[in-house]
């Protein structure tokens, strides 16, 4: 995949399997046997590729838990 | 390199004098030359947490001890509470503290260290917690002072940004604490003069077994990282032929075979097996339990623990859980071995703490140690000779 | 150009009425976490948007059109503070009431990312307010002798939201269309 500014970086304490985020962006996502979203890479905060990020920030929008997040690719979350 | 098996350090039950005063500048200095590292489980360099933490912190103290195999901090709070404190404090004054808290969990006496505050007017709040498994993880621990439940936040906000009271807060493990307690008074070539250079000092261990005849001694014993496993286990008088494997770490940790018996309890010894020292848990699994039984058992348990926060460990961990019992009845279908692989890559990663990482994790050590067994399960034998112990 | 203006106004007022409607039963399906009408998830959400967004432009044509038009008797304290009217009283001052809910409840979501998960779920508990005071406004301003179809499409929009609800309060709504555990939710 192409090289992204930012990371896709979901809100487990929010999340609650809605789904609207893999319809959205396939691409990254698809759900797991619960609903929940996985991503395609296994990687914890998949970089978003610079040609879907409108995609990945309508998915931001659309998620109804605000669980989704667009993250600065440098930002990395602290584990 | 030092050749008695126990040095007592931490143990040692010596008084050894006032608080040493250090600024920020020399803390970072002692800490980076002496190469401390974590004695809570994660294993960070302390000198990486003292750097990044912000201006006017609070601290907390965490003996949680929330491992369930671990018996190492309850000790040390018996045995040398003062020097948990001597911690703290050294950390509140180089650091410009706000506050200073012990977390004490429901397994431990707060008695002893709150004697101790009350006798050196200390102004470290003590406070004993209930809470299971996860409850030790860094931000269900910060989540809970703050008066809310113990429930991990998101990663994406560390607590050394916003914690406690909102404010940037350092989380620090007891035994770690205590082990800076004498390193501020004797210096970094002291400390280092037992140990690994890579990995440097002592630890605690806490030795059990899941017999009494394959662990008569279990305890927690003081010793120097570096230290051969298979000596740590001739001290607790294990009887090795009576062994199968141990679990080093904790629930979350690595299960290595007794071929490993020569592998330094370090870093860099434990790294070739997958391994890390964690919070210093060793446990013994008996030679009679079926080690899939132990395992799935334990994985449900680690299920159960969940703090039901995130979808996929709330609903991933019982479901790897109850394929792994499955596959621990002798005769399983060999298409449960790939489920419990699929379910592990699937819980990997997802969710707010590292408990599902941590379960998938000693899930895939259980797989590849025990192979052998997994293969005679799946053609309807089991070798152990009686029930998982 | 009164006549324009009043027509205008009930106009605006009862296609309102049906965004509303619409974006009230698309919210409850949305929060079901299941796809209709071939929406897909995504979808619905983003027709519930658009429908309220557009019902609350709709508003606020209604309201200056009436404003404007003097047979409403329509003053600027009347957009704001409910019954202080002078034509219907009672019913107009639930037309404010409703202006005002929706107001809130519109800002807060567009502002939903500041003020967070929790502030924006509770403020939009309210929409459960919103749409019966202002079908009730609907009904009680809008008709008069010919109004016949008016009632029916008050009726209509009565059923379908009656009917969500029903299904929002009922035990197979949870499910989502997955089995699964339910969550320990923290905010």
């Amino acid at each position: 995949m192409s090289r992204g500014t930012h990371r896709l970086h979901v809100d487990w304490t929010r999340c609650d399997g809605h789904g609207s985020c893999a319809e959205l962006l396939p691409e990254l996502l698809t759900v797991d046997d619960w609903g929940f979203p996985v991503s395609r890479s296994g990687e914890r905060d998949p970089v978003v590729p610079v040609a879907l990020e409108a995609h990945a920030r309508r998915a931001q929008k659309a998620c109804p838990l605000l669980a989704l997040r667009l993250v600065r690719a440098t930002e990395r979350p602290a584990r | 390199m030092t050749s008695t098996l126990t040095t007592q350090r931490l143990l040692a039950g010596l008084d050894h004098g006032p608080v040493p005063r250090l600024t920020v500048e020399a803390l970072v200095d002692l800490l980076e030359a002496s190469g401390l590292t974590g004695r809570g489980g994660a294993g960070f360099p302390t000198v990486q947490k003292i750097r990044s933490i912000g201006r006017g912190p609070v601290l907390v103290g965490n003996a949680m001890e929330s491992e369930y195999l671990s018996h190492k901090d309850a000790l040390l709070l018996r045995a040398a509470p003062g020097l948990v404190l001597d911690g703290l404090e050294i950390l509140a004054i180089a650091l410009r503290a706000r506050r200073a808290l012990l977390a004490v969990g429901h397994r431990l006496d707060p008695g002893p260290v709150r004697e101790h505050v009350a006798v050196r007017r200390s102004s470290v709040e003590v406070r004993h917690l209930d809470g299971g498994f996860v409850a030790g993880q860094e931000s269900a621990l910060v989540n809970r002072l703050d008066g809310g439940p113990a429930l991990p936040g998101d990663p994406l906000v560390p607590v050394r940004h916003r914690g406690v009271d909102g404010r940037p807060t350092l989380v620090v493990n007891a035994e770690t604490l205590a082990q800076l307690a004498l390193l501020a008074r004797y210096g970094a070539d002291w400390f280092r003069s037992v140990g690994t250079p890579d990995d440097p000092g002592t630890f605690l261990v806490s030795l059990t077994g899941s017999t009494r005849e394959v662990v008569p001694h279990p305890g927690v014993v003081e010793v120097p990282r570096g230290t051969p496993l298979g000596d740590v286990l001739a001290s607790a008088g294990t009887p090795l032929p009576r062994a199968r494997a141990v679990l080093v770490g904790g629930y979350h940790g690595t299960w290595l075979p007794m071929a490993a018996l020569d592998a330094p309890l370090s870093r860099e010894g434990l790294a070739p097996y997958g391994a890390t020292p964690g919070a210093g848990v060793l446990h013994v699994l008996d030679q009679r339990a079926c080690p899939l039984r132990t395992s799935a058992d334990v994985a449900s348990y680690l299920a159960r623990e969940s703090a039901g926060q995130c979808g996929p460990c709330i609903n991933g961990l019982p479901r790897m859980a109850d394929t792994l019992t499955r596959l621990a009845a002798p005769g399983a279908d060999r298409a449960l071995a790939a489920e419990v692989d699929r379910l592990r890559g699937l819980v990997r990663g997802r969710g707010a703490c590292a408990h599902p990482d941590g379960t998938a994790h000693f899930v895939a050590s259980t797989m590849r140690v025990f192979a052998g067994h997994v293969e005679s399960h799946l053609r309807g034998e089991c070798h152990a000779q009686g029930r998982a112990a | 150009m009164n006549e324009a203006l009043w027509a205008l106004g009930r106009g605006t007022g009862v296609v309102a009425l049906v965004m509303f409607t619409t974006t009230l039963v698309l919210g409850i399906a949305g929060r079901s976490g299941r796809s209709v009408a071939g929406l897909g998830r995504f979808g619905v959400n983003e027709v519930h948007r658009t429908a309220a967004l557009t019902g609350t432009t709709l508003v606020a044509v209604h309201v200056t059109s009436l404003f404007f038009d003097p047979y409403a008797q329509l003053r600027l304290v009347d957009v704001v503070f409910p019954f202080l009217g002078s034509y219907r009283p009672l019913w107009l001052g639930l037309g404010t009431l409703a202006v005002d809910l929706l107001v809130v409840v519109v800002a807060v979501s567009l502002l939903r990312e500041k003020v967070g998960p929790r502030v924006f779920r509770l403020v939009h508990w309210a929409t459960y307010a919103l749409w019966p005071v202002a079908m009730a406004h609907a009904i009680g301003n809008g008709t008069d002798r010919a109004s016949t179809w008016l009632l029916a499409l008050a009726a209509a929009c009565a059923v379908a939201v009656l009917a969500a609800v029903g299904w929002r309060l009922s035990p197979s709504y949870d499910e989502r269309g997955w089995s699964r555990t339910p969550r320990k939710v923290s905010s």
